[in-house]
């Protein structure tokens, strides 16, 4: 291999998305190219430099409001001809309704509303438990271990499951300290992905909210509710695999 | 599907990227009032084409419609950005942009970040790279797509991305070095 060659393969390598070919090649080169082994150092360092230091624009607060407004206004064209006539009647006042609705779930989402807080905190309480290196404080992949583990730890029944056979293997248990009281934290795999799982009894009184999905700081949250209990999951893992570990939550539910 | 129901799914769908899709935005017309702009455009754009939507990864599928709305956006405004040539060649080449070659040893950045009193810079230096770099360092750094990603959302190859993001940032070393010893000619 020659220098020109590591060069990209070297970002992949940086980026894990080398494969083992590539990988294998580019180590022999790198022994003997001090030149490539500063390269790689630059391209990490890069690679840090933006993921922890450059800026993450949020949008703005009134974005939501106006993409609900325009959608509004122009509401999907179901019939080829006319459609502007008919849409004044009765099709627009349906599509009206439900883009109100749209602009609801988006005005929620950009308030800072308790929910926004809470998946802040998810992301937090995830973060610490893989820094300390002590993720799971029991440590099996049996549900029937892991859940009594929590008794007397927390005041209420744990819902485990075990979703190994859907590609969730449960790695174990943990305490932890979410929305202001203790909780039972779940520990699932994903690949090579660590899905925390925040399950605690929905408060007296809330109405317990649809599921929602968060990006919190390139985390997906994901929180859902079930039986009375809310469910907080977060991963670095992609979203649509947390909507998939909520789907398997709630077909499941919680064995007793 | 009824109309009702759609909009509902569109919004659980599309709602949750909202703060990607407008960084993605804000990044690639550096500007917040533009980004704002072509972010109601592309999810109205979006809104539009959900019927095509078959439940594969959202967040690939909206940035990939806020990237183009980008690009069009760009073409009629700042269309002088979209001509730099880009050396795509994965065993590099002699591009005007790749024509960088290995760094002099007294601005060896390896040690920047170490050095780096102001974090600023970071933002500065990525702005200066041109658009087709910046795109791939954004959505891999700060939006963590993988590689796979990146070339739905930009268009590309898969070894293009990766060539790219190499390049990205191996030119973004050299603006850093540029910023920190205080020049504002490196571009």
């Amino acid at each position: 291999m020659e220098c020109k060659e590591a060069l990209a393969l070297l970002s992949a390598r940086v980026d894990g998305e080398a494969d083992a070919r590539g990988a294998e090649a580019l180590d022999l080169h790198l022994r003997g190219c001090a030149d490539c082994r500063a390269q790689q150092a630059t391209l990490q360092s890069m690679r840090e430099a933006v993921s922890l230091h450059a800026t993450r624009f949020r949008a703005p607060l009134e974005l939501a409001d106006r993409i609900g407004d325009t959608m509004r206004q122009s509401a999907p064209r179901s019939g080829r001809t006319n459609s502007r006539f008919w849409q004044g009647a009765g099709a627009g006042a349906a599509a009206t309704a439900a883009l109100a609705m749209v602009v609801g779930i988006g005005v929620a989402l950009t308030r800072p509303s308790h929910d926004d807080l809470l998946a802040d905190e998810a992301v937090a309480n995830h973060v610490r438990s893989l820094q300390g290196g002590h993720v799971v404080e029991v440590a099996s992949s049996d549900q029937h271990a892991v859940k009594p583990w929590f008794n007397g730890k927390v005041d209420y029944a744990a819902p485990v499951l075990d979703l190994t056979a859907e590609g969730f293997p449960l790695v174990g248990g943990r305490l932890d300290y979410f929305d202001d009281r203790p909780v039972a934290a779940l520990v699932y795999g994903h690949r090579l992905h660590t899905i925390n799982v925040f399950a605690l009894p929905a408060k007296d009184g809330m109405a317990i909210g649809s599921a929602r999905g968060f990006i919190r700081h390139g985390f997906a949250v994901e929180r859902w509710s079930k039986d009375g209990m809310d469910f907080w999951a977060v991963s670095d893992a992609d979203p649509t695999t947390l909507v998939e570990l909520r789907a398997l939550f709630m077909a499941k539910g919680s064995p007793r | 599907m009824s109309e009702q129901t759609n909009a509902w799914r569109f919004g659980e769908m599309a709602l949750p990227h909202l703060d990607s899709a407008y960084n993605l935005a804000r990044w690639l017309t550096r500007d917040d009032h533009d980004a704002q702009d072509v972010t109601q455009e592309a999810f109205l754009r979006a809104f539009r084409s959900f019927g095509g939507f078959r439940g594969e990864n959202a967040r690939p599928w909206l940035l990939a419609i806020v990237r183009n709305t980008c690009y069009t956006w760009l073409k009629q405004h700042r269309q002088a950005e979209l001509e730099v040539p880009y050396d795509d060649d994965i065993h590099g080449g002699e591009g005007r942009v790749d024509s960088i070659g290995a760094f002099a040893p007294d601005t060896n950045p390896e040690a920047i970040l170490a050095r780096l009193d102001d974090v600023r810079l970071v933002d500065e230096a990525l702005q200066r790279l041109p658009v087709g770099y910046r795109e791939v360092m954004v959505l891999r750094d700060i939006e963590d797509l993988s590689y796979k990603e990146i070339a739905t959302v930009a268009g590309l190859p898969i070894g293009t991305v990766m060539s790219r993001l190499a390049r990205a940032r191996k030119l973004m070393a050299m603006h850093l070095v540029t910023l920190r010893d205080g020049g504002s000619d490196g571009v």
